[in-house]
C-alpha cells in the first residue's frame, strides 16, 4: 500500500482554469467563450464543465476549462493552474483547489480577504461599470486579463471569440472590455 | 475535402448532430434533466430539414410515437433519463417484439426513482439490458467524450437499422453537459445504414417477419402499399398472432439469432496500454475518462496499468474482453453505481484473474485519484 500513491504527479500537459463568482456574473458564458477562443483553431483540446442545477443558483458559481495539446482524459479540473475569483465567497470556496504556484486573479474591490500575497488584483466590476459602460462585461474584462497574464490565448483570437457571442449592438462595448482587461493586466506584469 | 466546421458542443448537442447525420427525421420526447438539451436541439434543428419534433405528454407517449414513426419509415429517436426510461420499458419490449428500429438515449442520473436529477450515474447499465420483460437481446452503446457522442449516435442508428431493433445510447450527466470542440461530420465521413426494404411485391408472398438468411426481415413502411400487422403478441412470419409452439420458437430464436450470430459486428472497444499491463481497468462513459487518466498517471509513475474502454455494453463483449485480458492477472472495473458491469466481467473472465471493483454512487464522477487508490490497493 502506498507504493504507487507516493509517486504519482498531476499530469503536466493539462492547463486547468476555473472562473468563479456569483450566479449572474457570466462565469459560465466566460468559460464558453474562453473555450471557443482556445479550441477554435484545432491545435488544443478543451473540456469545459460547470456547476449545474441547484448548486448553480445563487452562492458561488464556477465553470472550468481544461486545456491540453493532447487528448483530455479526465474532463474535470483536478488541480487548478489558474483561479479567477470575482467574489469573496468564490475565493473562499475554491482557493484550496489552486495548485502551489498557480495563478490567482481576483476582483480586488469585491475580494478583500486573500490568503496569499501571490495574486493579481484588478477592479473588474468597477472597470466594467465606469470604463466599459456596463457592469455586465466584467467577465469579458476578466478574460482580457487572463489572456494578458497567462498567454493561454492571444488578444485578437479572444476578441473574435467574444464578438462571435456578443449580442448585436454590444460589439464595441465587448471589444473595449477585452482591451481594458488586457491593458490593465499588462500593467500588473511590470 | 473541405475543412470541417468546428463547434464547441455539449454531449447532448453532439447527440443531436450525430442523430441528424444518421438520418433521424422524427423526434418525440418528454424533457427530463439531464437529457433536455437533446430535445432542445432536435426542436430547433428538425423543422429546418423537413423533420418533425413532438413534445409528448409523457415518456410512454414518446416511445410509442417513435415506434409509430419508424414503422412509417422514419428514423426516429427519443431521449430521456432513468425515470423516463423506466416508463418506456413496456413499449421498448414492443419494439423488440415488432422488430422496430428506434434509438433511445438514456442520459443517466442518480436513481432509483427520481433520484438525483442533476447528478451523474451509470446505474442504468443493467436496465438497458434487462429493462423490459421476456427474452430478447439488447444493444446498447456508450460514448465517453463529446466527440464520441456524435460517432456513437450514428452507430446506434446504424445498428438499429441493420438489426431492426431498439438501440439504447447510455450517456451520463458528465458527458452530456461538458463541452468540447467537435468537428461536424460531412457527407461520406461515416457510413449510413438504412433498413432493407422488401423487394417482393405486395401480396400474399410478402412476409413481414420472414426468417431470412441473417434472420432480419426486409421492412415495409406503412404507406408503401404493403399490408401487414404489427403486434406485440407472438406472431408468425406473416405477422399473424400465434399460440403454436413451433412458431413461437421460430420467432424467439429469430430475435436472438439476428443479434447473437453477428455480435462481432456490434462489439466496439478500445484497448490502451493493455499489452504489458499488470492491471487492466475496464470502464465505459465518464468512468472510462477517470480510468484513462488514472492509467496515464500510473504509467508515468512506472506502474503498468492498461484500460479497456467499452463502447458497446450490450451485447457484452465477451470474446474481446477474454482476448485483451489474456495476459493479465488483475482487473478493476470502474463504474458509477454499486457494481453492475463487474458481474458481467466476472462471468466472462476465467477464475484465475482477480476482478475488483472501484465504485462511486454519490452523484459525483470517480476521480483519477480514487481509481489510483484502488490500483495501489490491489497491486
Amino acid at each position: 500500500m502506498g507504493a504507487l500513491l507516493d509517486k504519482i504527479a498531476v499530469p503536466q500537459d493539462r492547463f486547468e482554469i476555473r472562473l468563479s463568482g456569483s450566479g449572474g456574473q457570466g462565469m459560465i458564458l466566460g468559460a464558453v467563450i474562453l473555450s471557443e477562443a482556445i479550441g477554435g483553431d484545432g491545435t488544443k483540446n478543451v473540456s469545459q464543465t460547470q456547476s449545474y442545477g441547484p448548486e448553480a443558483r445563487g452562492g458561488a458559481s464556477k465553470s472550468d476549462v481544461v486545456v491540453s495539446p493532447n487528448q483530455i482524459f479526465y474532463p474535470k479540473a483536478m488541480k487548478l493552474d489558474l483561479l479567477l475569483a470575482m467574489t469573496q465567497e468564490s475565493l473562499d470556496s475554491y482557493y484550496k483547489d489552486l495548485k502551489d504556484g498557480g495563478t490567482l486573479i481576483i476582483d480586488n474591490v469585491l475580494v478583500t480577504d486573500i490568503p496569499t500575497d501571490n495574486y493579481y488584483g484588478l477592479p473588474f466590476t468597477r472597470l466594467a461599470r465606469e470604463e466599459a459602460g456596463h457592469v455586465m462585461v466584467a467577465n469579458v474584462i476578466a478574460l482580457g486579463a487572463i489572456a494578458a497574464l497567462t498567454g493561454v490565448v492571444d488578444k485578437e483570437t479572444l476578441i473574435n471569440a467574444v464578438l462571435a457571442r456578443a449580442p448585436r449592438g454590444t460589439e464595441e462595448k465587448n471589444r473595449k472590455a477585452v482591451e481594458i482587461g488586457f491593458r490593465e493586466a499588462e500593467k500588473l506584469k511590470k | 475535402m473541405a475543412e470541417r466546421e468546428r463547434k464547441l458542443l455539449q454531449g447532448n448537442q453532439a447527440c443531436v448532430v450525430g442523430a441528424i447525420y444518421a438520418g433521424m427525421r422524427f423526434y418525440a420526447g418528454y424533457p427530463i434533466t439531464p437529457s433536455t438539451e437533446v430535445a432542445e436541439g432536435c426542436s430547433r434543428e428538425l423543422p429546418r430539414i423537413g423533420g418533425r419534433f413532438i413534445q409528448m405528454e409523457d415518456e410512454i407517449g414518446s416511445i410509442a410515437a417513435i415506434i409509430g414513426a419508424s414503422v412509417s419509415g422514419k428514423k426516429a429517436m427519443t431521449a430521456t433519463s432513468g425515470p423516463g426510461y423506466s416508463l418506456m420499458v413496456e413499449n421498448i419490449g414492443y419494439a423488440y417484439m415488432t422488430e422496430t428500429p428506434v434509438v433511445i438515449v438514456n442520459v443517466q442520473r442518480g436513481g432509483p426513482s427520481t433520484g438525483l436529477p442533476t447528478k451523474v450515474s451509470q446505474s442504468d447499465t443493467m436496465q438497458a439490458r434487462w429493462g423490459t420483460h421476456g427474452d430478447y437481446n439488447a444493444i446498447a452503446v456508450a460514448p465517453s467524450t463529446v466527440a464520441d457522442t456524435v460517432v456513437e449516435t450514428i452507430r446506434a442508428f446504424n445498428l438499429a437499422e441493420r438489426f431492426r431493433t431498439p438501440v439504447t445510447i447510455l450517456l451520463d450527466e458528465v458527458i452530456a453537459h461538458s463541452r468540447s470542440m467537435v468537428e461536424i461530420p460531412q457527407e461520406g465521413d461515416f457510413p449510413i445504414v438504412d433498413r432493407i426494404k422488401p423487394t417482393k411485391p405486395a401480396g400474399r408472398d410478402f412476409m413481414p417477419f420472414e426468417v431470412t438468411e441473417n434472420f432480419v426481415s426486409p421492412m415495409a413502411s406503412y404507406g408503401d402499399g404493403y399490408r401487414f400487422i404489427v403486434t406485440g403478441l407472438t406472431h408468425d412470419q406473416h405477422g399473424f398472432t400465434t399460440n403454436r409452439a413451433d412458431e413461437t420458437v421460430v420467432k424467439l430464436e429469430k430475435l436472438r439469432n439476428k443479434i447473437t450470430r453477428y455480435e462481432e459486428e456490434i462489439y466496439k472497444q478500445e484497448a490502451r496500454w493493455t499489452d504489458d499491463a499488470d492491471i487492466i481497468l475496464v470502464a465505459y462513459g465518464s468512468a472510462a475518462r477517470a480510468s484513462l487518466q488514472a492509467a496515464q498517471i500510473a504509467r508515468e509513475a512506472g506502474v503498468k496499468v492498461g484500460v479497456i474502454q467499452l463502447y458497446t455494453i450490450w451485447p457484452f463483449p465477451e470474446k474481446p474482453l477474454l482476448d485483451l485480458c489474456a495476459k493479465t492477472k488483475k482487473v478493476i472495473v470502474a463504474e458509477l453505481n454499486m457494481g453492475q458491469l463487474v458481474h458481467e466481467v466476472r462471468r466472462v473472465l476465467p477464475g484465475d484473474i482477480d476482478v475488483h471493483s472501484v465504485l462511486r454512487y454519490d452523484g459525483e464522477i470517480l476521480t483519477p485519484l480514487q481509481v489510483l487508490e484502488k490500483v495501489d490497493e490491489v497491486m
